[in-house]
């Protein structure tokens, strides 16, 4: 983009242009900041690599602000300083990301076969390898499919309700707080069904419990990309669809839904995704269970999330191994659904929407 | 595009849902009523989750022998009841600060570093990845958290309790790290991605030309950004920030995971101790009885107050920014 603009439309030998560093002075300067970094560090003895980075880093950019400085100017040199910070923010965070989905794999691989995600952790001795995470699993799937069957027909219809119905202070009411919604905190759905569900009305903990809060989550996710992927139809089509006589909820069935379904479905999957993961609820409501219960109406189930916290909470090599393979197993899940959903979302992309 | 589309409800005839094509506006009421009564049922859901968190709260509340604000203690299983939100407010809005002073910085960077610095051919997928980051599950953050960061963090606590110790906000006693620093790192991590992708949107909205007059001047790059980008983008910036605040505050379960609890406000922030709304509830409430469950929900309801207005907030400044550009553009 802009980066041709300073190097490479300036002609070379002007009496105008001032001094320059020849184009390979950052990696120069890096190579000798790296070596610096490596020999103080051994020099002063330092164990740890980690400082031998710092130091090499911390270097780099002293030196390159000070050469900067001294052959272009200071303009020049800041600069040079934002574009080597930019740099770095990037690479800090590169770090802890890789770091974790890096432990999760690595740890989480040990444990994960097909024994694993097969079976319960019914009579295992958790101190013991062994056992799964089947019904786990199976609790997620439930869930996540009760919440996405109420939250999406009510997300979806508040979408259209928003874009083709929508005027005056009700569809401002619901946008505004549509919008809010998106940041409830997931412990505090659970809270509001446990009080109303299970508190006032007496209900037990059940999986389905777990999914209407789950669902709350879900609908302004729901509501807010559909909303987005209506507003690209082009009124063209809905106003030749109305030329012909034809009904605005036949032409809003017919024409604009199909039209933006790909978004659509792009939407729901990521909702998906996002609430997949969620395990506060779940604590609250679901209650956890170590064996296989199919029916999310009636007792206590598991599920992913739930299942992580409580391996963890065990303590020992053998159920962190385990939290760790449930890791993998949700990250995967949640990844596969992300990268499905976008692939739909540029497959069907209209055209003019990207 | 689609091509399946049919313009004409008459050769869609086969489908018996509509008898004759005049109770065509019959099905307009049924879809409007349908769509509108969805729009209704949010709300309801929005009023129901005040309401019913503010009833429990208040039966709790009312049960409650110390002081709702300012106890420092939360002892629920007894009778009377003793419980207090003040240790859970401090820890609450001391780790989101701490996240949000980590967090902040480092998103604008690469927020800046996807849309102004990066070669394209790295952009682009950086950008994929970090949205594919956002979509990690918070437990998963909260097993790393607990099992990789604590460790690894002792080195950083014993060098900055060596050289920042004498403020007493900053000395460390040694342990596990397991402390509401390293829960606001952890936040901080957490919520890079949402705030990056949120103000990496508003920098690309800049307008073009208001950069192109900057180069046009001879600024350098960085005086594009800070001239034309910055300004342009400090709203955006600014609701970035608070929806990554609105995560921060109610985050749970890596909360939960990483932070060794205590009812006392521990001055030094890299020893254990404290606690967070959200932490509290998760933690305390398989033990809970019934009247411990209305405590923790009245404790939630803090919560939901605090987000709600950080959030709201946002949103506020996102609305005006829109009409702002809306008129300028």
């Amino acid at each position: 983009m802009s980066d041709t603009t300073t190097d490479t439309t300036t002609p070379r030998a002007s009496a105008l242009q001032q001094a320059r560093l020849p184009r390979w002075a950052p990696l120069g300067l890096a190579a000798v900041a790296i070596a610096a970094g490596v020999g103080i560090g051994a020099g002063a003895g330092l164990g740890n690599t980690t400082q031998w980075g710092l130091i090499a880093a911390l270097l780099f950019v002293v030196l390159s602000y000070g050469v900067t400085a001294a052959v272009e100017g200071g303009r020049q040199a800041r600069n040079q300083l934002a574009t080597v910070l930019v740099w770095l923010c990037f690479l800090i965070a590169i770090v802890p990301l890789a770091s974790l989905l890096w432990e999760t794999i690595n740890r989480g691989k040990t444990v994960l076969d097909v024994y694993f995600l097969s079976h319960s952790m019914d009579g295992v001795q958790t101190i013991l390898p062994g056992g799964g995470a089947y019904h786990a699993i199976l609790g997620t799937l439930e869930q996540v499919g009760i919440a996405t069957l109420i939250a999406a027909p009510i997300g979806l219809l508040t979408a259209v309700y928003l874009v083709e119905y929508g005027r005056g202070r009700l569809a401002k009411a619901v946008t505004f707080f549509v919008d809010v919604m998106t940041g409830i905190p997931s412990i505090v759905a659970g809270l509001f069904i446990l009080s109303f569900w299970i508190i006032i009305l007496g209900f037990d903990y059940s999986g389905f419990a777990g999914a209407m809060a789950l669902a709350i989550l879900m609908m302004p996710v729901v509501v807010r990309s559909t909303e987005e992927m209506l507003k690209l139809v082009p009124d063209e089509l809905r106003e030749a669809s109305l030329a012909l006589g034809v009904p605005k909820w036949r032409t809003i069935l017919k024409v604009v839904l199909p039209t933006s379904i790909g978004g659509i479905t792009t939407g729901v999957m990521l909702a998906v995704a996002r609430i997949a993961g969620e395990s506060a609820p779940i604590v609250l409501l679901v209650f956890g269970s170590q064996a296989i219960n199919p029916n999310p109406f009636e007792g206590a189930q598991s599920s992913l999330p739930y299942y992580i916290y409580e391996q963890w909470q065990l303590g020992n090599e053998a159920s962190f191994n385990r939290a760790w393979a449930a890791a993998l197993v949700l990250i995967a899940f949640v990844m596969i659904l992300n990268l499905v959903a976008r692939g739909i979302a540029r497959w069907k992309a209209p055209k003019s929407g990207r | 595009m689609k091509t399946d589309i049919e313009p004409t409800s008459s050769s869609a005839g086969s489908q018996p849902l509509v008898a004759t094509r005049s109770t065509g506006r019959a099905g307009d009421k049924i879809f409007l009523g349908l769509s509108r009564g969805s729009g209704i049922a949010l709300l309801v859901i929005m009023a129901a989750i005040a309401v019913f968190l503010a009833y429990r709260a208040a039966i709790a509340i009312s049960k409650d022998e110390a002081n709702f604000l300012t106890a420092f203690e939360w002892n629920t299983g007894s009778t009377p009841m003793r419980f207090g939100i003040a240790v859970l407010a401090f820890g609450t809005v001391v780790s989101s600060i701490i996240a949000m002073v980590v967090a902040v910085p480092v998103a604008v960077g690469i927020a800046l570093f996807i849309s102004h610095y990066a070669p394209r051919r790295l952009a682009t997928p950086v950008a994929y990845v970090i949205d594919l980051l956002a979509a990690v599950p918070s437990i998963v953050y909260g097993l790393w958290g607990a099992l990789f960061l604590v460790p690894h963090l002792t080195g950083l606590y014993t060098w900055m309790d060596k050289y920042l110790g004498w403020t007493g906000v900053l000395s460390y006693q040694g342990g596990a790290a397991r402390s509401l620093f390293t829960v606001g790192i952890l936040l901080a991590i957490m919520i890079l991605p949402i705030v990056t992708s949120v103000s990496r949107e508003v920098f690309r909205q800049v307008p073009k030309m208001h950069e192109e007059a900057a180069l046009a001047l001879g600024a350098t790059r960085w005086e594009v950004v800070r001239m034309s980008v910055l300004p342009f983008g400090r709203s955006g910036i600014i609701s970035a920030s608070m929806l990554g605040l609105g995560r921060a505050l109610g985050e749970t379960m890596a909360v939960a995971t990483v932070l060794s609890p205590s009812y006392l406000i521990n001055t030094s922030l890299l020893d254990p101790g404290g606690g967070t709304f959200a932490q509290n509830i998760a933690s305390h409430f398989k033990e809970a009885n019934g009247n411990g469950r209305d405590a923790l929900i009245a404790s939630g309801l803090v919560l939901f107050v605090i987000t709600l207005l950080v959030n709201g907030a946002a949103r506020m400044i996102i609305a005006r920014r829109k009409e702002y550009s809306g008129t300028a553009a």
